[in-house]
């Protein structure tokens, strides 16, 4: 019992760590900083590299570590996200997570993807007090953590910048007009954060054992909700809700077992956000702002299409590339075709009702495992499992999303983001083997499993998909979706219930997204919880903010451009996540409304 | 009908210790214009906020029509036949000015909201949820027919300013000026066929020749009998549109009659405009 707490603290510590640079940065600059949660990974890895392959002394590993970390945060604040955090911040925030996966793919390809032994550097068992038993390395982990947060705060009250900072988190127009250099200030923050990050990740080294270039997602995510715990924003609530929740976390898995883990931080955010929005030590504003005059940004007109093309597409698409096309364009035809429809589907929530829904992964699995288990299991056929997997992944995602929407601004996207990682987790934790055999669909007998069969089918269900969401984008509903999305206080006075709306919206997009799965396991006949990854929530992200948020149709140019274009110019995937980040970082910079949409 | 349409009772909110409104009493009769004038941070806008329930009171008691109000959100509270125009102007950024006012109507639609009681049950919910997104992508003949309504409905609203909204009614709100912004706001609010509006300075930020139009406006409703709440800060147009105005100083009442006397009232005159000064035309000391 007490060596969990021990454990929770240890935990914790690096969660403090993490989470008050991830309140820093939102303080200054109202962005949640995905890129910081690579950095935990970096730091480790890093760490591994100078100690390990390099046989670097481990203290003059560390300020070497940190020094990279730091350096790289100023590059990436002043390349992407300061320019994009004066546009409007969900752009800030979607582009540090484009950074994040960057990132993790770069550490990846060039460490390695495999997990690392961090050798010991120093003794982890060597002390006790009573029967409780820990080492010098934990000490000194913690000593460390003391002296940094002692500082910090100094630092924050006293230095010049300190108090700087301060006062760009409280008023930034205000302390721009004081003569505050707030560039500078945001800077300064965002270099501290990531060298924050980057100890926290050499920290998990030492105290795991092991390192993984792709691990600071992870333990970044759990750092955020560490700070939303404590409250967003707040440097001391930062650091009690990193131990708070290492604490919890620590217990939590000592009675449920390690693959509960994320299952537990997701719940323990959906508590926060339910019973206290702003966290321990932070406050919810009453009403949000009025909008102003000006603000209005990222916004503009649709391009008109010409009402020949729609008629044309159709023609080419369904009859002229079935035809003309050998076996490998119709297969990477597929993919593009599933994911225009999982996409499409995702327009209502993400352009419409204004929740940028990062967790689409988790609603795409349910439909892929759904249908899988009832072909298999109770025999029905692939047509009727189509639209029992959509509904299912609505069902499931909408009951585990219901708390999610009363909570505002950045916090909906953080929530359905855990919302995906934890319903993947489930799936691990029930069916952690992967499904094999997967019956193909049959018409009247005969076995459609060749590539034109499969790209048909695909382009009906598409088709479907897109005349539902145009009939939706045109209705009543549509419009007062929409006005959620707008202004959702302004719906509420007009007699609106945004929260309704807004689940809806999203129970729509599950649907499609477990069509989307559906499909997906039906052709690969085989399904694992590796697929649905976070690398899929982002695709799907990225596609629908390249062909414009709102617009059904923009979704299959901007899976066409992603998928089909990458695959035919045979890209790796690593590289791919690498294209995907950077493209996210240039449309939502140069052409915030999509490729389909005029500047405003 | 009775003749008082929405009767406030000693409705109190305060905000960590500071009492923004402080136990105020008024009514509202039905086809009234009532406005409340005071100086900043004198209450108004927490009154109206509390009135339409987008904040809660802390105490007291809010009646429209004889329902208790004080306890329902917001959207209840445009379903009850509460409308109002937000202070900077909020309209839906994305939406055309017709789409809009269509967004106003929502809460007088019967056939694209079937089983809209149960719109605020828990899992309940869900029924009118899809129902309405039946209605949406197949449609029921009584949907079709309402949609005819919804159309009619929005070129009254649109009517209204016919000069200024008119070329703009299918261009996104984002782009409109500030003054027709607050146009299609009042508008929107209007579609809701409101027994009370609720304007928050409806001509905050305009012109004299904007102000003069939103005037004529507003008398042209005070004419057809709808029932007006106003806070606005601008004398004349107050004085002019008001059949009664209410004064508010430190979240009370100070004075409330008609706009004649309360321009002569001392105490209104010290703590709206300081000492020996006149209200907008009065006699001067």
């Amino acid at each position: 019992m007490l060596n969990t707490l021990i454990d929770g603290l240890l935990r914790g510590n690096v969660y403090a760590l993490g989470a008050v640079g991830i309140s820093l940065v939102f303080g200054v600059m109202n962005v949640v900083n995905f890129a910081q949660f690579s950095f935990f990974g970096l730091g480790a890895m890093l760490a591994w590299f100078f100690v390990a392959q390099e046989g670097l002394p481990f203290w003059l590993a560390l300020p070497l570590v940190l020094a990279i970390c730091a350096a790289l945060g100023l590059v990436i604040n002043i390349s992407v996200v300061r320019p994009l955090a004066k546009f409007l911040p969900l752009a800030a925030m979607l582009s540090t997570y484009a950074v994040s996966q960057i990132l993790d793919n770069v550490s990846q390809i060039a460490f390695g993807a495999q997990f690392r032994v961090f050798p010991k550097v120093m003794p982890t068992s060597n002390l006790h007090i009573g029967n409780m038993r820990f080492g010098t390395s934990d000490v000194v982990m913690l000593a460390i953590t003391a002296v940094v947060m002692v500082v910090m705060s100094l630092f924050l009250k006293f230095g010049k910048i300190g108090r700087a900072i301060r006062a760009t988190a409280q008023d930034q127009e205000a302390a721009l007009q004081m003569g505050i250099p707030v560039g500078q200030v945001q800077h300064v923050s965002f270099v501290i954060a990531s060298t924050l990050g980057g100890l926290a990740g050499v920290f998990i080294a030492l105290y795991v054992g092991v390192a993984n270039p792709t691990s600071g997602l992870d333990i970044g995510l759990t750092a955020f909700v560490a700070a939303t715990l404590g409250g967003l924003g707040s440097l001391v609530g930062g650091v009690i809700g990193g131990f708070v929740l290492g604490i919890l976390e620590a217990f939590g898995i000592y009675f449920f077992g390690d693959t509960s883990r994320e299952i537990i931080i997701f719940v323990i955010l959906i508590v926060v956000l339910i019973l206290r929005p702003g966290g321990l030590l932070g406050k919810v504003p009453l009403i949000s702002t009025e909008p102003l005059t000006g603000t209005f940004l990222g916004k503009g007109r649709p391009l008109r299409i010409p009402r020949w093309v729609w008629p044309a597409a159709f023609v080419v698409g369904g009859i002229v590339i079935p035809l003309v096309a050998n076996d490998y364009v119709l297969t990477t035809g597929t993919q593009v075709l599933i994911y225009a429809v999982i996409a499409a589907g995702f327009t209502v929530t993400a352009g419409q009702s204004g929740v940028l829904a990062l967790g689409q992964a988790g609603p795409i699995a349910i439909g892929a495992y759904t249908s899988a288990l009832v072909t298999m299991n109770l025999h029905f056929s692939f047509w009727a499992a189509l639209p029992v997997a959509g509904l299912s992944a609505a069902i499931i995602a909408s009951v585990l999303a219901s708390p999610i929407w009363g909570v505002k601004g950045h916090y909906i996207s953080i929530a359905t983001l855990g919302l995906g990682i934890a319903i993947v987790a489930i799936i691990q934790l029930v069916e952690p083997q992967g499904i094999y055999n997967i019956p193909v669909p049959q018409w009247f007998g005969a076995v459609l499993s060749t590539p034109v069969a499969y790209y048909l089918i695909d382009f009906g269900v598409l088709v479907v998909t897109l005349l539902v969401m145009w009939r939706i984008r045109r209705s009543h509903l549509g419009k007062v979706i929409s006005s959620v999305g707008s202004d959702e206080v302004a719906a509420l006075a007009s007699g609106v219930r945004g929260r309704n709306y807004k689940a809806l919206a999203f129970a729509i997009s599950a649907f499609f997204a477990g069509v989307g799965g559906s499909l997906l396991a039906h052709q690969y006949t085989y399904i694992d919880p590796t697929i649905f990854t976070m690398l899929m929530s982002l695709l799907v992200v990225t596609i629908v903010i390249m062909g414009g948020v709102s617009l059904p149709y923009g979704a299959v140019v901007g899976s066409i451009i992603l998928i089909g274009a990458m695959e035919l110019l045979r890209f790796t995937p690593e590289l791919r996540i690498i294209v995907y980040g950077l493209v996210l970082i240039l449309v939502v910079r140069f052409r915030p409304g999509g490729i389909l949409v005029r500047n405003s | 009908m009775s003749d008082v349409l929405l009767q406030v009772e000693n409705l109190e909110r305060h905000f960590d210790g500071l009492k923004a409104v402080d136990g105020i009493s008024f009514t509202v009769a039905p086809g009234e214009v009532v406005s409340i004038i005071g100086p900043n941070g004198s209450g108004k806008t927490t009154t109206l906020n509390l009135v339409t329930g987008t904040i809660r009171a802390h105490g007291g008691s809010i009646t429209l029509d004889g329902v208790r109000i004080d306890r329902a959100d917001s959207a209840r509270i445009a379903v009850h036949g509460i409308a109002r125009t937000f202070q900077n102007g909020r309209v839906f950024a994305t939406l055309s000015v017709a789409d809009n006012i269509e967004v106003g109507l929502h809460s007088t639609l019967r056939a694209h909201r079937p089983f809209s009681r149960l719109s605020n049950l828990f899992l309940l919910r869900w029924i009118p949820l899809i129902g309405e997104l039946f209605i949406a992508i197949v449609g029921t003949p009584a949907s079709r027919r309402e949609r005819k309504q919804i159309d009619a409905a929005v070129e009254t609203e649109i009517h209204r300013f016919e000069t200024r909204l008119g070329p703009r009614r299918d261009d996104p709100a984002y782009s409109l000026s500030y003054a027709n912004r607050r146009r299609t706001e009042i508008a929107r609010a209007l579609a809701l066929k409101p027994r009370l509006l609720v304007l928050d300075e409806p001509t905050a930020g305009m012109n004299q020749s904007e102000t003069v139009e939103v005037l004529e406006q507003l008398l042209e409703l005070k004419a057809e009998g709808q029932a007006i709440l106003l806070v606005e800060h601008k004398l004349d147009l107050v004085m002019t549109v008001s059949d009664r105005i209410i004064v508010m100083d430190g979240g009370r009442i100070i004075a409330e009659g008609r706009p004649e006397d309360v321009r002569r009232d001392p105490a209104v005159i010290e703590a709206y405009l300081g000492r020996r000064r006149g209200l907008g035309g009065g006699d001067h000391a």
